[in-house]
């Protein structure tokens, strides 16, 4: 689903961020990738979202190798993947509704459809009494819950999600995990970037561990990681 | 229907209505925008109804170019009448008319009372005179001066007189009035533009988060620019019905001391307001500038803004 061959990325600043990366996620997996600050993990998944280009190698999502997608296709290319921000980023002058719908009206889903579908993708997230509130009335775990609703209301093939319990205390961490192997398990390809590894250690998915811009590990073993 | 048609109306009927929506989100601050767009809009609205007043009150007295011509003394009166006959073949001369002496003289006794002074001698001093209208409708100098030109230099002829130097004074004048009106609307085109350009900028970068997460989610520039167009329509569609007010409600208040004016002047001349064709021109044109200017910070300001 999403393969990596020999990735350089090299920021116009100078910053070489990631060096020689090679990996490949299949479709249906649910990969974790951690490192510390800087390491790279937010590029890598800027990358896959075509937020920024590579500038070596080849990257492949979805059978369509990247570099060969024109800047005017991304917006297409996007529709197949759902992100979650560390900072959930909801609008906070519409609804709970609106917020997750947007992905649906953005590719022009018909009301019925969008109604349905976001109705679903609250319930998932157990937020659905919340439906016509704004963001502000919820809690800080509670709008990350709709960030994800929102992130998967449009069934993304694939799922990014950029340090999604960066604001959450350690019991809501494990339960927004615990989500997002919710919705692998029904075939969603996940992708979490997080620097929390002690509690990633115990999902028992694989980790990819990086360090200034190369993948020091791959495979749940991190012990090269943790002795570092 | 079509489903992709379906879906692209769907979206411009969201796009309409949101932006409608965002406009009374904002209320004193759009409203303050549009009654300045609708203000600059007015001035060459306004003028543009002034000029063409003054071109009508201009044109009646155009039609008075009147071109007198003193035939040589000489002149009997069957040669004055073939005189007028030939000139009245040129296509510039539209009209003629041919003032015999004699009749020249009975007027000047009727009107003058001199009857005695005159009759010592036989002798009419008065010469045969043509009055002569030229075929086109404004004063034009280079054409009459020919035309006059020409006239003076057939035998028959003494003197010339002709009334035009005011006339043509006056359509000097309203050039340059036009000209300066021109000029000043253009200015007042460019500052709606820039009011409009600015006032869309801002609302781009106030729209910043929601530009960059709609981006992410896969939204095409012409999704994203959509809704700013439809506010550069709405500035347009109001700001230009306050310039409308903003004229008629001028002209109301003008139409009872300029016709009071024209019966003074013995004139049945009244004022004429915008009408439907200028209305239309003016609502067209208010739509173009919003339009443009919403276009042209889209253009400039949409792309700059990228998630990161
Ligand atoms: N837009 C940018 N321009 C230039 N350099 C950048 C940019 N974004 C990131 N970098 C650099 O690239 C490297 C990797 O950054 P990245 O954000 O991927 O790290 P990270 O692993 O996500 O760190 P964190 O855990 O702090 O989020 C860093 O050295 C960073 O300074
Ligand atoms: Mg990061």
């Amino acid at each position: 689903m999403i393969q990596f061959t020999n990735v350089f990325m090299t920021y116009p600043s100078g910053n070489k961020a990631l060096q020689n990366i090679n990996l490949n996620i299949n479709k249906g997996e649910m990969v974790y990738v951690s490192g510390r600050s800087g390491a790279g993990k937010s590029t890598l998944l800027k990358l896959i979202n075509l937020i920024d280009r590579h500038t070596r190698g080849q990257i492949i999502v979805k059978g369509q190798s990247l570099e060969r997608i024109k800047n005017n296709r991304i917006p297409i290319f996007r529709r197949n993947i759902g992100f979650i921000f560390q900072n959930h980023r909801l609008l906070n002058d519409r609804t709970i509704f609106d917020n997750v719908a947007l992905p649906l009206v953005i590719s022009g889903g018909n009301h019925q459809e969008v109604k349905r579908r976001v109705h679903a993708a609250l319930d998932k997230v157990g937020l659905l009494s919340k439906i016509n509130n704004c963001p502000v009335e919820l809690s800080g775990g509670e709008q990350q819950r709709v960030g994800v609703a929102r992130a998967v209301v449009h069934r993304p093939a694939v799922l990014l999600a950029d340090e999604p319990t960066g604001n959450l205390d350690p019991a809501l961490s494990w339960d927004m995990m615990k989500l997002f192997e919710q919705f692998n398990q029904v075939g969603v390809t996940v992708l979490i970037a997080s620097h929390e590894l002690d509690m990633i250690k115990h999902m028992n998915k694989r980790i990819i561990i990086l360090d200034g811009g190369r993948i020091l590990d791959v495979g749940d073993n991190n012990k090269n990681y943790i002795n570092h | 229907m079509n489903q992709f048609i379906k879906t692209w109306l769907t979206q411009h009927a969201q796009a309409f209505f949101f932006s409608l929506g965002q406009y009374a989100k904002n209320p004193v601050n759009n409203i303050l925008t549009t009654i300045v767009i609708g203000i600059s809009l007015a001035f060459p609205a306004g003028f543009y109804v002034f000029l063409s007043n003054a071109q009508i009150v201009s044109s009646g007295w155009d039609n008075a170019v009147e071109i007198n011509i003193f035939l040589e003394t000489t002149i009997d009166e069957q040669q004055a009448t073939d005189f007028a006959k030939q000139i009245s073949k040129r296509n510039d001369i539209a009209d003629i008319i041919l003032i015999k002496k004699d009749k020249a003289l009975a007027e000047y006794k009727k009107l003058s009372g001199f009857t005695d002074v005159l009759s010592v001698t036989d002798e009419n001093p008065f010469p045969n005179v043509v009055l002569v209208k030229p075929t086109y409708k404004y004063f034009d100098e280079s054409k009459t001066k020919r035309l006059v030109e020409e006239l003076r230099a057939m035998p028959e002829v003494d003197n010339i007189q002709y009334d035009g130097k005011w006339i043509n004074r006056l359509a000097k004048i309203i050039d340059i009035v036009k000209l300066v009106i021109f000029i000043l609307s253009t200015l007042l085109a460019v500052a709606v533009l820039l009011i409009v350009g600015n006032t869309i900028r801002l609302s781009i970068y106030s729209s910043r988060n929601e530009i960059e997460i709609t981006k992410l989610f896969g939204g095409t520039d012409s999704f994203i620019q959509r809704p700013f167009l439809y506010s550069g329509l709405w500035y347009g569609i109001f700001g230009g019905s306050i310039a409308w007010i903003l004229v008629s409600v001028s002209m109301q208040m003008l139409s009872g001391p300029v016709n009071n004016l024209s019966i003074l002047y013995a004139s049945n001349f009244q004022l004429t307001g915008l009408g439907l064709i200028n209305t239309l021109c003016l609502f067209g044109f208010a739509i173009l500038l919003g339009l443009l200017g919403s276009w042209i910070a889209v253009k400039r300001h949409l792309c700059s803004i990228e998630p990161n």
